[in-house]
């Protein structure tokens, strides 16, 4: 090859990368894109088969919802047009809207919707307390179904409505006959946006693309009520390990929205003009120390009551939070700010007081047994609420081991009911978003052993409670019966609540329409 | 030679056989389960066992080596019990990030580094030796995630030249975007690789030096470059290969910490996941990939050193 042609050459493919740029920029202008760094990286893609937080946003994405929850904690009709309700709440007809068509073109019809709830029937906690109560479900017709009740039930739209794991999202037929132990295969929804399962990447990128027949509802958008309407066509999940990475691409300009930026990258982010940082989940998290009520020495109530004494709300928020902007004390089981909030009972989770603690561990008969705290290393909030767990109770006078260990193993050893030289545990810490512990039905408040959450909690009258909670219809009998499943909750010290925190979303100037919400939704926003 | 080559590849068979269930075993004896990840808070026992069920793991375990294996001998590394996907297709997404990035990286370093060995080497005691041996104690020393952030910083959010993370595919994004991407974690990772090169050849090259042949070739009247050049780097280069070998086998075995700093979709991060969820399929498949891959460059390793010293034989 001459100098010359050679020369041509390199000219020609300079020439042509400007070129290709050119071409890719006259796309994106034809078309829009909101670039999102997700919570977590979506590893599997049914919402009923897992409860994980990420894929439970990927359900909202592509399906839909009978009711949906909106800002003011109430339910709304999403998919349902109409409903209406026998005089003795018994029998329940619903009439879909119209319009409502799965992505791949077919009608949504009652027999997915049975479908679709029976299936979740069988693996959520609300679902499988309404499918006790349900008599059965049959189609009235296309698009209207009834549901019979065989006992009173008082929360039928609050299960279909709820917000969060594991949401009753209405599959095609032909996907809901899949076990409910089982992953489904077929991807197919109503929902605003289209999963294109060839560019899913796991471990990196999903993407999501707007479904064109959607007919979102006409009130605007609240919470996860109201209209979908999808203002971008096409949403890129593209999942950062590292939280730095993140921060800096999105100060770059190459992503749109963060939903989840660890708090102290928060005053970096501020100080760039194009950025806002600020807290979009109203009821945010609740920290949970939780402890093991089968095994000494928290099998005795006095014991559990005066460790918790010793958990002074602040210094776990300080400790593992940071920025007071981002947590606050909530002495209240349900999260502060919700329409159940109360302070009954309250105040032993308030005394923070080690001098209070240590009697009350004295008074109870401590005799040293040794409390092993699980450590989950690789989740920071949760390995610093550890050690100040570890802290707090060595100054009460308890004899403490702290074992590090991932958070896969905790999640392995917590669910196992043997002493701890035999793989039991004492203590693990967690968090719940307010969203899933807004009423006593949450799991974490189960006072029944056989059924309830890891840490087996015993107590008949809290479970009285609760059953009674399930069936009340008004207002004022849920407010009177959750104050007193919170009464009970603290009395057996059936876990020590560690305060609310808020983890702030970060985006750019460029992103508008954000929905106030415990869940991320990604319709109604558009990027300019 | 063919007989040899034979022979070799014939004995990859145990040492896979051997590293299936030492892998096997290892997952197993790990505390974790996979089914509790899955099944969350919500999840009694029972909830559990069944999944557990589903996913094959409640079967004894000699039952699941050889189910896992039988799928071996058919070419099926098995299915992602997150994802459902086969891992085979996992591996395929990731392994053109980390192969790409691996050559990038490993070119780079044999670019500045054999030269700059050969120099210091050349120059022994001089400034410029000391200069490369104070670049390869830093290389050593920086960690990587540390260089990487303070290339980030310089190069993408300050002078805004190139991106701060990602990766573009060269066959179906262009050369143009591929370089732009993939330029900070190859000079990222080449750093270090540089140092170690850079070092090995320095050393190689000085013992060289001293030899009879050397002094030879000097006393014939050839010069100095063609000394260094044509007998001295040459016969130093065994021990060379052996490192630049080693190192494109770390390299695409283990630049989890540069695929997470860059976001690169690479197999480094795609084992790290797949370890925190105890995602055993994954963990098997890829450490049975990655022993193969060691296996097939110490081969063509031993290969390179026949036609860098004809003494060599097999």
């Amino acid at each position: 090859m001459s100098y010359l042609r050679l020369g041509r050459t390199i000219l020609a493919a300079a020439l042509a990368v400007p070129l290709a740029l050119g071409a890719t920029a006259d796309k994106a202008q034809a078309e829009t894109t909101l670039r999102v760094i997700p919570h977590a990286d979506l590893k599997n893609l049914d919402p009923i088969w897992t409860t994980a937080y990420i894929t439970r946003n990927h359900g909202y994405m592509i399906y839909d919802t009978l009711f949906a929850m909106d800002e003011n904690f109430e339910v709304q009709p999403q998919m349902v047009d109409s409903w209406t309700q026998s005089d003795d709440g018994m029998v329940w007809e619903f009439t879909l809207r119209d319009g409502l068509t799965f992505h791949d073109g077919a009608a949504v019809t009652s027999a997915d919707v049975i479908a679709s709830l029976e299936r979740w029937g069988a693996r959520d906690g609300m679902g499988q307390q309404l499918m006790a109560s349900a008599a059965g479900m049959e189609a009235v017709d296309d698009s209207t179904f009834r549901l019979t009740l065989s006992e009173p039930f008082g929360l039928v739209l609050e299960s279909l409505g709820k917000i969060s794991s594991n949401v009753p999202f209405i599959m095609p037929a032909r996907v809901a006959a899949t076990d409910p132990f089982e992953q489904i295969t077929d991807f197919t929804g109503s929902g605003p946006f289209v999963f294109q399962e060839d560019e899913w990447v796991p471990g990196n990128t999903v993407i999501y693309t707007k479904f064109e027949d959607y007919v979102p509802r006409e009130e605007p958008a609240s919470a996860a009520a109201g209209g979908k309407v999808a203002k971008v066509d096409r949403v890129v999940w593209q999942y950062f390990p590292d939280n730095t990475t993140a921060m800096n691409a999105l100060m770059a300009g190459e992503v749109d929205f963060f939903e989840q930026p660890a708090p102290d990258l928060a005053p970096i982010m501020e100080a760039n003009p194009d950025i806002t940082v600020e807290v979009n989940d109203p009821l945010g998290n609740i920290g949970f120390a939780r402890f093991n009520h089968l095994l000494p020495p928290f099998d005795n109530a006095d014991i559990r009551r005066a460790a918790i004494m010793a958990m002074g709300q602040e210094d776990y928020l300080a400790s593992a939070i940071g920025d007071p902007d981002f947590w606050k004390t909530c002495y209240s089981v349900f999260p502060c700010g919700t329409p159940l909030e109360n302070d009954a009972g309250s105040d032993v989770m308030a005394t923070g007081d080690v001098d209070a603690a240590k009697a009350a561990l004295d008074a109870a008969g401590y005799d040293g047994t040794e409390v092993v705290i699980m450590q989950p290393t690789d989740i920071p909030v949760l390995s610093a609420f550890s050690l100040v767990s570890a802290d707090k109770l060595r100054n009460a006078g308890f004899n403490v081991k702290l074992e590090a260990m991932d958070w896969a193993t905790l999640t392995s050893r917590r669910a196992s009911r043997e002493p701890v030289e035999e793989g039991g545990w004492n203590i693990f810490h967690t968090w719940w978003i307010g969203a899933d512990v807004i009423d006593p039905m949450a799991i974490a408040f189960s006072g029944n052993p056989d059924a309830g959450w890891f840490g087996w909690a015993e107590d008949a009258e809290l479970e009285e409670a609760r059953a009674a909670f399930a069936r009340a219809t008004t207002l004022d009998e849920k407010t009177e019966l959750a104050t007193k499943a919170q009464e009970r909750l603290w009395a057996i010290g059936a876990s020590g609540q560690l305060g609310q925190f808020f983890v702030p979303v970060a985006y750019r100037s460029n992103v508008e329409g954000l929905i106030k919400s415990p869940v991320q939704f990604f319709w109604n926003i558009s990027v300019e | 030679m063919f007989a040899y080559v034979l022979k070799r590849v014939a004995m990859t068979i145990p040492v896979m056989g051997v590293v299936a269930l030492f892998v096997f075993a290892l997952l197993r004896l790990a505390p974790g389960d996979p089914a509790a990840v899955i099944a969350g808070d919500y999840a009694t026992a029972e909830d559990v066992a069944r999944i557990r069920e589903q996913l094959g793991l409640s079967e004894p375990l000699f039952v699941q080596f050889f189910t896992w294996v039988w799928s071996l001998l058919q070419g099926d590394l098995g299915t992602s019990i997150f994802s459902g996907k086969p891992v085979i297709e996992l591996i395929g997404q990731r392994i053109e990030p980390t192969m790409l990035l691996a050559l990038t990286t490993i070119i780079f370093s044999i670019l500045v580094a054999v030269p700059l060995g050969t120099i210091a080497a050349f120059r022994a005691g001089s400034l410029v030796d000391r200069f490369v041996m104070l670049f390869s104690v830093g290389g050593f020393s920086v960690p990587v995630f540390v260089l990487g952030y303070i290339l980030i910083y310089v190069f993408s959010l300050n002078l805004r030249w190139l991106p701060v993370q990602g990766y573009r595919s060269p066959f179906t994004e262009g050369i143009g975007p591929f370089l732009s991407y993939i330029t900070l974690p190859t000079l990222t990772l080449s750093v270090i690789f540089i140092a170690l090169i850079a070092r090995m050849t320095r050393a190689s090259v000085i013992e060289v030096l001293e030899e009879d042949y050397i002094r030879t070739a000097r006393a014939k009247g050839q010069s100095e470059l063609k000394v260094l050049m044509r007998h001295a780097l040459r016969n130093a280069a065994v021990p060379i290969v052996t490192v630049i070998g080693i190192g494109i086998a770390l390299l695409i075995g283990g630049v989890v910490v540069t695929e997470s700093v860059y976001n690169i979709p690479g197999l480094g991060r795609l084992v790290l996941d797949a370890v925190l969820a105890r995602d055993y399929p994954i963990i098997q498949g890829l450490i049975l990939f990655f022993s193969f891959i060691y296996i097939l460059l110490n081969l063509l390793i031993d290969l390179t050193y026949t036609f860098l010293d004809p003494r060599i034989r097999y």
